[in-house]
């Protein structure tokens, strides 16, 4: 069956946004052509410096006839209903169908030819492309990444006839800027396309570059007994700037290795986009970079290589500078900087926030075994090294340099690491700091951030985070889960209130607790649903008021094992029968107070279930005190034998009032004692 | 033409205006009040405003007071040159012709890595902004390339094509030199060094330690209130006075430069100066932009 080939050739593609585009093309290509009826066998599609590329395999030479129905008026409806649904359909009343009361018209519609839909298909994807930024150029009204030069059309080896906003449709396309023939070529299908990239030095397939990229430059630091350091990231980058990629491995000055080897590679990458190399026997880096060219250059790269290095020298020149200007001072000396750099302008200056840190960190070090004058100290100068030159140049390396700084001041080891990590975690990849000092340090620095913002009502809306608030409380919840760190998440909040309320400046607004808490349950239930937890066992579980988030998590993991028991699941059951039975009681005026009783008339299962309900009690408080929540569960399960019996055969609602009371009370304390290891009643099920 | 290869700066710059002269534009010398770049030149950011054709080149002396490094770096300096291109609308072979202008002043592209890295490109003190790339040559950037999407907070129609060459870096990429100081000037000796770094010595120390903050101060303001006084004031055929208002623009700009090289302005008063500049920009940009489409206005 027939085949279409359509390439969008334009002016360089950034790219970034390479993958995402090759996705959307297909999707709204397989939407297209689905709404058309088409099943094609085939889809694929590819992204490009210059050019999205689609194939579809299987496509018939026109759609099939159709045969359409429309639904009418009823029989029996006003005769202008009538008359206006044939005049819409072209019909007569005798051609209608009647079915069930109600008038039909079928329609024929003939299929109409393949290149027709595909030319429409084509014209609707370039108009409705979602670039994530587009453009206008020249005279034209058409929007695309960046000029769309071209649009080769072809289906079933002819050319699709069509124009977009005066670009005409046909079948030449170009080769390499550089290394092609200079003059386009013809391609009407698939295989002619393919081989003539290939001939004109175009990798179409981004795999194919990256393939192209890694065996090159893993062969060329072979050859030299080095090694790439691979970053997926940064290949997946090169290979959307270049159509034919060619690794170049140069020299670096080895001087600059006595760089911290972060700079050099956050040089290397965010200004060059080289790769960093190092010795294999030393795992350090070598003096040496590995640079993706677009050419295959006459003179074999040496000037490519030449210009390259000469390139990361003067970069790194730079960064040497900065490196040697910034440990003329010490950090100490760069705080007064700081009362000249505004955090927030309703949050007063960096000064004023790292005096705010310093405060809480001395207050959260004794909590997680922290020395509070290191805590401190390093918090007062965590924020130094924004003032140096290197931050100044790549931000990224923010706390990295200042942890290096403090080293290199001869500050103690404990200081420099939490100046170092304590913007840790950075990201759901990256790990929480370890060391106590440096763990009060990333928790003070979120906490006064999650509580300032709050207190001036900027809390994140939707997908609009702009200070990062989901990362900080996400933050907090890591760093304590996974250090085991145990604070009342309330104080702590309200110790940071505090601290932002004392300042000078400080009064404005308070950031109201609940809505922190609320805002940190939120991040947990998402962090648990990742791990696979039910959320509204999270849910269950901070109705309770609880607010250390590692008993939190330790009683949602107990009853998410409870749960998945025959007696956790039948308990509930039987827990949400007694609810709701005491619920229609509460609506009708107060329960009865008080324990229940063994009552002499009371029916054995009455009397096991009272004797159950006070033998559990004890028990499930001695777990819950030791934070055996398993153990708590375990001891509950115990009531449900005696649940069910007395479901099966006892009937709260006795005619005898001193009976219903009796059952009603002890009903109540069913709940109560389930009610201290989790709200059952928000639980699902 | 046949110069000494490689290009010296002077000729380097001879070279682009031949070339860019042979595609039609207009040869234009540079503007004679101070800018930050070359865009601000009104050859650029305001006559890509408007439906009317336009085609110019020229070199634009770009001041940065506070990137000056007292002579003493070899890469940075408060005063440089920088070679702007408008082709407006871009003609649709653009790249090719940008291209064509590396190839004359002799960067092979068979032997050189010429790339387009995305660059979106804005300037808010005049309320631009446009998509395109950096060029590198291999790995350095030799241009900024950028189709014109809006300006002074207009939308353009048509696009133009915009190309901003920096002279010194490109030329020390081609001549092989290290320092921008060592850069062959002309053919008979004289370096870039013997024009230009007493000037950068000067200039450095005056930009960082002996601008009256007290006067330029006033002198922003003094500028500030010119703007909207030149686009009451009418000329001869009854249009407002929107070039020399634009011109008490680029003079508020580069006392807010001066003003900031000396440490002047708070970080808190940073966005609300660049604020003020950009709003009277596009006072003047929508007020030439009439003017440009109605033409019996201007």
């Amino acid at each position: 069956m027939p085949q279409l080939l359509l390439e969008l050739f334009s002016e360089e593609i950034p790219a970034r946004m390479q993958a995402q585009a090759a996705r959307d093309l297909e999707r709204m290509a397989r939407e297209r052509l689905a709404e058309a009826g088409f099943l094609p066998e085939a889809l694929k599609t590819f992204a490009g410096p210059r050019r999205l590329t689609l194939v579809v395999e299987g496509l018939p030479v026109a759609q099939n006839d159709r045969k359409e129905e429309l639904k009418g008026p009823k029989v029996g409806a006003p005769p202008q209903a009538l008359e206006g649904f044939l005049r819409k359909t072209g019909l007569g009343q005798d051609q209608l169908v009647e079915r069930d009361g109600v008038y039909f018209a079928v329609i024929e519609k003939a299929g109409r030819p393949t290149p027709q839909i595909v030319a429409e298909m084509v014209d609707s994807i370039i108009r409705a492309f979602p670039w994530p930024k587009s453009m206008k150029w020249g005279r034209g009204t058409l929007r695309w990444v960046r000029p769309l030069q071209r649009i080769l059309c072809a289906f079933d080896g002819e050319v699709v006839t069509f124009d977009v906003d005066g670009i005409e449709s046909g079948d030449l396309t170009e080769g390499h800027r550089f290394m092609g023939s200079g003059r386009p070529f013809r391609a009407r299908d698939f295989d002619a396309y393919a081989a003539g990239l290939a001939a004109n030095f175009v990798a179409l397939d981004v795999e194919e570059r990256k393939a192209r990229i890694l065996e090159g430059a893993k062969t060329l630091c072979f050859a030299r007994d080095l090694e790439l350091v691979e970053d997926e990231g940064l290949l997946d980058e090169v290979a959307g700037l270049a159509e034919w990629p060619t690794p170049i491995l140069g020299d670096m000055e080895p001087h600059f290795l006595d760089l911290p080897p972060e700079v050099i590679r956050t040089s290397m990458r965010t200004h060059q986009k080289y790769f960093a190399v190092r010795d294999p026997a030393t795992g350090k880096l070598a003096p040496n970079f590995l640079a993706v060219a677009n050419i295959e250059a006459k003179d074999g790269g040496a000037t490519i290589a030449a210009g390259n290095a000469k390139v990361l020298s003067a970069r790194l020149s730079d960064a040497r500078f900065f490196w040697d200007e910034d440990r003329k001072h010490s950090l100490e000396s760069r705080l007064e900087k700081l009362k000249g750099v505004t955090f927030h302008a309703k949050l007063g200056t960096m000064y004023q926030r790292v005096e705010r840190i310093v405060a809480l960190a001395r207050e959260i070090a004794p909590l997680v075994g922290a020395d509070p004058e290191l805590a401190a100290q390093a918090a007062r100068l965590a924020k130094a090294d924004l003032g140096t030159g290197m931050v100044g140049e790549f931000p990224e390396l923010q706390g990295l340099m200042g942890g290096y700084y403090a080293r290199a001041e001869g500050l103690p080891d404990a200081v420099a690491d939490a100046v170092r990590d304590h913007y840790k975690p950075q990201g759901p990849g990256d790990s929480v700091p370890t060391a106590p000092v440096s763990v009060a340090v990333a928790l003070a620095d979120k906490l006064d951030t999650l509580t300032g913002f709050f207190a001036i009502d900027e809390k994140p809306t939707g997908s609009k985070d702009p200070f990062a608030l989901r990362r900080a409380a996400l933050g907090v919840i890591r760093i304590a889960l996974e250090q085991k760190v145990r604070f009342g998440l309330r104080d702590v909040v309200g110790v940071a209130s505090r601290i932002r309320a004392e300042q000078p400046a400080g009064a404005l607004g308070k950031a109201n607790p609940d809505e922190v808490l609320s805002f940190f349950a939120d991040r947990l239930k998402v962090l648990l649903r990742e791990q696979g937890r039910r959320h509204d066992l999270v849910d269950a579980v901070f109705a309770l008021g609880d607010d250390d988030l590692v008993r939190i998590v330790a009683r949602v993991e107990a009853l998410d094992g409870f749960l998945h028991t025959e007696d956790g699941a039948n308990l509930l059951a039987g827990y949400k029968r007694a609810t709701n039975i005491l619920k229609a009681e509460e609506k009708k005026g107060p329960l009865p107070e008080g324990a229940a009783i063994r009552l002499p008339v009371a029916p054995a299962e009455e009397a096991a279930l009272v004797d159950a309900v006070h033998a559990v009690s004890g028990p499930v408080n001695d777990a819950l005190s030791r934070e055996d929540f398993a153990g708590a569960m375990t001891t509950l399960a115990k009531l449900r034998g005696p649940v069910d019996a007395f479901f099966d055969k006892v009937l709260v609602n006795a005619d005898d009032k001193t009976e219903r009371e009796n059952r009603l009370r002890l009903l109540s304390e069913v709940r109560a004692a389930m009610g201290r290891v989790a709200d059952f009643s928000l639980i699902a099920g | 033409m046949s110069y000494v290869q490689p290009l010296s700066f002077q000729n380097l710059i001879l070279t682009l205006h031949d070339y860019w002269s042979r595609q039609g534009c207009v040869i234009l010398q540079p503007y004679d009040i101070e800018v930050g770049a070359g865009t601000l030149h009104p050859a650029t950011v305001l006559r890509a405003l408007g439906p009317k054709e336009w085609k110019a080149a020229y070199v634009q002396p770009s001041r940065r007071p506070a990137d000056g490094r007292f002579g003493e770096n070899p890469n940075r300096l408060q005063h440089y040159y920088q070679y702007q291109v408008i082709l407006k609308p871009n003609p649709r072979n653009m790249q090719a012709l940008y291209l064509g202008s590396l190839a004359a002043i002799g960067l092979d592209p068979t032997l050189h890595d010429m790339r387009f890295v995305e660059d979106d490109w804005e300037n808010p003190t005049v309320g631009a902004w446009g998509l395109g790339w950096e060029v590198w040559c291999d790995g350095m950037e030799v241009s900024q390339y950028t189709y014109f999407q809006q300006v002074g907070g207009l939308d353009v129609d048509p696009v133009a094509g915009e190309l901003t060459y920096g002279l010194e870096r490109l030329a020390m990429y081609v001549q092989g030199v290290d320092n921008v100081y060592d850069l062959r000037f002309n053919d008979e000796g004289v370096k870039y060094g013997d024009v230009f770094l007493e000037n950068e010595r000067q200039f450095s120390a005056a930009n960082f330690e002996a601008f009256d903050v007290e006067v330029l101060k006033r002198q922003f303001e003094d500028m500030e209130r010119q703007v909207p006084r030149f686009l009451a004031m009418k000329g001869p055929q009854g249009q407002a006075l929107v070039l020399p208002a634009y011109d008490h623009v680029l003079k508020a700009s580069h006392l807010f430069n001066l003003m900031d090289a000396r440490g002047a302005i708070a970080v808190a008063e940073r966005q609300s100066y660049i604020g003020r500049i950009r709003d009277l920009c596009k006072l003047c940009a929508q007020e030439w932009e009439r003017q440009q489409r109605e033409p019996s206005a201007a």
